[in-house]
């Protein structure tokens, strides 16, 4: 189960690439562009809060998973 | 229920003094939401594009994406001063903010001042709301044994739910006792006025109270936290922690939470324009039948651990969100229905404007076999000026079910309420008991408001861009598209849940 914790690391990471792309692409800058006031919120909040928290932390996340942070062993001490 | 050993002494005092606070909070924050349209109109004139604009900061930006910064704020306050002088605090600031807002002038009295400070006073909502919730329920844990802690802390998680459920009931019994005209002119505005009372009355039995027995141990050992918010977040130990609570639990929770209620809601309202009233009405039902299900799986979440109720809780909701929504559109969709045609009602009425423009209202009301009704109206402006720009014509439709597919919709509402319960029952006890007591009201709150703040709160904006879009590109299930954002992000939250949590580890 640790060797798999450690393997999934590497998927999260790239989870987080593929939310970066999703995020800035496809959402955020055609909301933040789209010259409707309504939009605009919405595309700031995309832009400046939901990619840095996923990205950023999911990404840190699957890091430590990578590192092994997330071991039973280290877990419980 | 049986807890199998007697409550511990003043408990239910701290129970009823901490669910109170915390319940006015919610309360204070769903009325803006739910009164949302009258404000715009009272305080964010149409036409006005800086108007408009902060009118959706306000309600969209201040009310969630403040939460984590007041997370941080009182969490930080919390864990250096007490769990119960920042939970005063933070009621009290709730509480101001709420009563200012029904007293702030219209737009047509003080201009400009109006939008910006409803719009100050909603960010303060929004800080205290997010200073609160990991303040009562880390003032519970700390107060609970060890093996009855899900059960006691439940109480608190059926607070957001009771806020928004009496909500509904407050601005529905103002709306019934006011004429319309005197509800919008300024009726409205008691919802908000009475929220001061209310806190007035929790803010006494809080000062009552004693600190958090072992926050006063450890400040008497010389063991609290100076610098928590570093502790929680700088060192590599603990963040590691705040990032599992969020990826694994409160992401996940965050959407299962706020697709059973909110997304519901609208959902019912708009995509199968069920009438305004009954949609609250049978909102409210499936919500007052679901709450004693909190209090239920934090009970069983003692037994059994934390971890496997709130995963079997995303997978349920992760399996049936789906199937549930089609059979909601099923249930409303009129080509489903035989028309009683000899019942179809149709009517026009002209009026001439006082500039001319000639205005007519068109009403249609159609019966259905099995009871069903539906109304269709639309008004539509001929301008006496040929030049003048062409109005849209403003429709609004509204389907009023018969008694078995209403009871049918709150039974499918009440199966997401139940997936809530699951997810969000055992969650106050799994997240406090992930973090020491010197940083644990800094440490839970964060994750907790990212979680449910954050990406619950953008549920319905990503939901509505899903479905528009597919509707667009002419997919037959275009409306169940916004289903993709909480299905996807509770499916990350099981697997990493599952494959990462250690059930075993829990911080005294």
């Amino acid at each position: 189960m640790d060797l798999l914790k450690k393997l999934l690391g590497i998927v999260w990471i790239a989870l987080a690439l593929a939310a970066a792309y999703f995020c800035i692409f496809i959402f955020g800058v055609p909301k933040f562009t789209s010259g409707k006031q309504e939009d605009l919120v919405f595309g700031i909040v995309i832009l400046f809060v939901l990619t840095p928290i996923i990205v950023g932390g999911l990404f840190t996340f699957g890091y430590y998973a990578l590192l092994g942070e997330y071991s039973d062993k280290k877990q419980l001490e | 229920m049986n807890t199998t050993t007697k409550a511990p002494k003043g408990i239910w005092k701290v129970i009823f003094a901490s669910s109170a606070g915390t319940l006015i909070e919610w309360y204070d924050f769903y009325i803006f939401g739910s009164l949302a349209i009258v404000i715009a109109t009272k305080f964010f004139p149409q036409g006005n594009p800086t108007a408009a604009f902060l009118s959706t900061l306000a309600t969209f930006a201040a009310g969630f994406v403040v939460r984590p910064f007041g997370a941080l704020v009182f969490g930080r306050l919390g864990d250096m001063i007490g769990r119960k002088y920042t939970f005063m605090l933070t009621l009290l600031l709730m509480g101001g903010a709420t009563f200012l807002i029904g007293c702030v002038p219209g737009y047509d009295t003080i201009g400009f001042f109006a939008p910006l400070l409803v719009l100050i006073l909603r960010l303060l909502q929004g800080l205290a709301l997010g200073g609160e919730y990991g303040g009562a329920a880390t003032y519970v844990a700390e107060h609970a044994p060890d093996h009855q802690r899900g059960y006691w802390t439940s109480w608190i998680q059926t607070t957001a739910t009771v806020g928004l459920f009496i909500s509904l009931v407050v601005i529905l019994l103002t709306k019934t006792m006011l004429s319309k005209e005197a509800f919008d002119e300024w009726g409205w505005r008691v919802p908000f006025w009475l929220s001061i009372m209310m806190v007035l009355v929790s803010y006494l039995i809080r000062r009552n109270m004693h600190e958090s027995p072992l926050f006063a141990k450890a400040k008497a050992e010389g063991k609290t936290s100076t610098n928590p918010l570093k502790e929680s977040f700088g060192n590599r130990y603990n963040l590691k922690f705040v990032l599992l609570a969020l990826f694994g639990a409160t992401m996940g929770q965050g959407v299962v939470w706020y697709t059973g209620q909110f997304y519901a809601l609208s959902f019912i309202q708009k995509t199968c324009n069920i009438e305004s009233t009954q949609t609250d009405s049978l909102l409210a039902v499936a919500l007052l039948m679901g709450t004693p299900f909190f209090v239920v799986f934090g009970w069983l979440s003692d037994k059994v651990g934390r971890k496997s109720i709130m995963m079997v809780g995303m997978l349920l909701a992760i399996i049936c969100y789906r199937p549930i929504y089609k059979a909601m559109y099923n249930l409303s969709d009129l080509k489903n229905k035989s028309e009683l045609v000899s019942n179809t009602a149709s009517d026009v009425k002209a009026t001439v404007a006082g500039n001319g423009d000639s205005v007519y209202h068109y009403t249609t009301a159609v019966t259905y076999s099995d009871g069903t009704l539906y109304a269709y109206d639309s008004t539509v402006v001929v301008h006496a000026d040929k030049a003048a720009e062409i109005t849209k014509p403003k429709i609004s439709k509204a389907t009023t079910m018969n008694s078995s597919d209403k009871w049918t919709m709150i039974f499918l509402v009440f199966i997401q309420v139940l997936f809530v319960t699951m997810v969000y029952g055992p969650i106050a006890a799994f997240l406090v008991e992930m973090f020491p007591v010197k940083i644990r009201y800094t440490s839970m709150s964060l994750p907790y408001h990212v979680g449910n703040g954050i990406f619950g709160g953008l549920l319905p904006t990503v939901a509505v861009y899903l479905s528009s879009r597919a509707k667009d590109s002419g997919q037959g299930d275009w409306y169940l598209e916004g289903l993709w954002y909480p299905i996807i992000l509770a499916s990350v939250s099981l697997v990493i849940g599952i494959i990462y949590i250690n059930s075993k580890r829990r911080v005294e």
